[in-house]
């Protein structure tokens, strides 16, 4: 589903040339979740912006359903209309309402008319559990709220995986569940996933597989009952013991 | 400390500066034995015009019927031609049976008429208006251009921007006149509306940029991230919350160009500039008109800043 292989992430800023993604390689089965956890600055979130084209990577391949985003041929519109990305700040349209934030891209890019693409949003935000605010603005939500409308906006495109940027990580520690629960309602139903977190509870509970990156690479992977019990590299088990 | 709101004290004191400000002009104006002319003032916003009614043939005055204040007058020419002008009752100069001879005033029609002040402010309004829309049209696409990954597009609205914001509006105007306009054989009205789009549209594209670079990141990386093109951003999603944000900016630079259109007068445009210059030179009112085309400026521009103020309002409702 996803191959990722020796991609290189290189910013070249006034602080000097940083390689925020040193070579990392790994593979995404269908219906697999994967959980990415590490420090701060250890390139988690370019990695992730890397899968659906937001960040360019300098080196290596990523290839998505068997297509190569570092092909010059192609359609980056096409393939990030194909993988949901879930961002820290929601990112919701604060000029539209919820409704609205869920049919703007099914119409434009799908090009699904208004009736289906109404149906398809009240159908999701049933699922997430907000139907009864689709005419307010996201100003109006609650942070757990706003981000459940995001995850809803991304699945109203049918895509074939969802990448989460640390989605619970700017929220009330009192919405941080229910915005897990709908991720792990997801996960049960078979969506793909691509968790960036510092939930442990959660990759212990969901995870197939969880990947540890520090300084860019790809430290040690493993499943979680082994990565949480048992890890080998020192660099996890400082890691571990900072969080747990 | 208690915070008190007792607001009084200091408008008195504002009313009481504004008094003493008034009583030194006022004295300063004494000092210099100042002849004011108040009352040919008005005439320039508002004439009575009395436009004589002539025969357009030799022949006589066959009927005359009055009814209230107009009256009826049929004439007849020698050859049986009949013509029949209305003119107001007491201007009346001919009577029934008369010869009269081509060119021959029948009498008068009075009319309330705009005076060149008025005619004047016309002009600067329609000329600000019409260049309002252009700036807008050239900013809004120059802002677009000033982002644009493309180095030559934003090169050469680089340039743009900074030749307009770098040299004075006056000597614009002039090139536009002088060069431009015989160069490419173009009426001044042309000339005064090409240069002051020119100009506006250069402020505008700074405050388009500085509105779009002002909306967070995360906003174009949602819509990208859903698969909308870079277009469809734009237009969807980043605009309509910049437009927002550059209401007030915006409108403050429609509102200087009312003010900056002054400087087409320059070149012989007859906007309310020109035609108080034009009043002056055959009233002698220097203070009364001067006085009265700023209070004109001033009134345009503060209805405008009211309207813009509750328009802000209103658009504030989504959030
Ligand atoms: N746009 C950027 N320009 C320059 N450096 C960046 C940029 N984005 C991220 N970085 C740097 O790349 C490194 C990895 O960042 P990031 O992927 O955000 O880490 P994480 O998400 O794991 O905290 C950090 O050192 C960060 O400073
Ligand atoms: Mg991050």
């Amino acid at each position: 589903m996803i191959k990722a292989e020796n991609v290189v992430k290189i910013f070249n800023s006034h602080a000097g040339i940083i390689r925020a993604v040193d070579g990392v390689s790994t593979e995404v089965a269908k219906g697999e979740v994967v959980v990415v956890i590490g420090p701060s600055g250890s390139g988690k979130s370019t990695f992730l912006r890397c899968i659906n084209g937001l960040e360019a990577f300098t080196e290596g391949h990523i290839l998505i359903d068997g297509v190569d985003l570092a092909d010059k041929k192609t359609n980056i519109n096409k393939v990030r209309a194909e993988v949901g990305m879930v961002f820290q700040q929601f990112n919701l349209f604060p000029h539209k309402t919820v409704l609205e934030n869920l049919t703007l891209a099914q119409r434009k890019v799908r090009r699904r008319s208004r009736k289906v693409a109404e149906e398809k949003a009240y159908a999701l935000l049933k699922k997430v559990g907000i139907h009864d605010k689709a005419g307010e603005y996201p100003s109006r939500l609650s942070g757990g709220q706003q981000q459940r409308v995001a995850i809803a906006r991304a699945l109203a495109m049918d895509p074939k995986v969802m990448l989460f940027d640390e989605p619970t990580s700017a929220l009330d520690p009192e919405m941080v569940g229910e915005v897990l629960d709908v991720m792990k309602q997801l996960a049960r139903e078979g969506m793909t996933m691509i968790v960036v977190t510092h939930e442990m509870g959660f990759a212990r509970e969901v995870a197939d597989r969880v990947i540890f990156m520090d300084e860019g690479k790809v430290v040690e992977v493993g499943t979680p009952e082994h990565f949480f019990t048992n890890p080998k590299e020192d660099r996890a088990k400082l890691f571990l013991k900072q969080v747990l | 400390m208690i915070a008190t709101n007792k607001t009084w004290p200091w408008k008195l004191l504002l009313v009481a500066i504004l008094l003493v400000m008034a009583a030194g002009t006022w004295g300063a104006v004494q000092k210099i034995e100042y002849q004011w002319r108040w009352y040919r003032v008005p005439q320039y916003f508002l004439y009575h015009a009395e436009d004589a009614q002539k025969i357009a043939f030799d022949g006589i005055v066959q009927t005359i019927k009055t009814s209230g204040d107009v009256t009826e007058v049929v004439l007849v020419s020698e050859n049986a031609e009949k013509l029949t002008v209305s003119i107001d009752t007491d201007t009346l100069q001919v009577s029934e049976g008369e010869d009269l001879f081509e060119g021959d005033t029948v009498g008068f029609v009075r009319q309330w008429r705009l005076g060149p002040l008025m005619m004047g402010l016309w002009t600067t309004l329609w000329l600000s208006a019409i260049s309002s829309v252009f700036a807008l049209v050239l900013g809004l696409l120059t802002g677009l251009a000033r982002i644009s990954k493309n180095f030559t597009v934003r090169g050469l609205a680089t340039i743009y921007v900074e030749c307009i914001r770098g040299t004075p509006l006056l000597v614009q105007i002039f090139l536009a006149y002088f060069f431009l306009g015989t160069v490419f054989d173009l009426s001044r009205n042309v000339c005064g509306i090409g240069a002051l789009s020119l100009f506006a549209g250069a402020y505008v594209a700074e405050i388009v940029r500085a509105g779009i670079q002002a909306i967070p990141k995360g906003q174009g990386e949602a819509a990208r991230s859903l698969g909308m093109n870079s277009f469809q951003t734009m237009v969807e999603v980043i605009l309509p919350q910049a437009l927002k944000k550059i209401l007030p900016p915006l409108s403050g630079q429609f509102i200087s160009l009312i003010k900056d259109s002054s400087l087409v007068s320059v070149i012989a445009i007859t906007d309310l500039t020109k035609s108080g210059r034009e009043i002056i030179t055959s009233t002698f009112a220097t203070f009364e008109i001067w006085l009265v085309i700023a209070v004109m400026y001033l009134l345009v521009t503060s209805i405008l800043s009211q309207i813009v103020y509750y328009m802000e309002r209103r658009f504030a409702i989504s959030d």
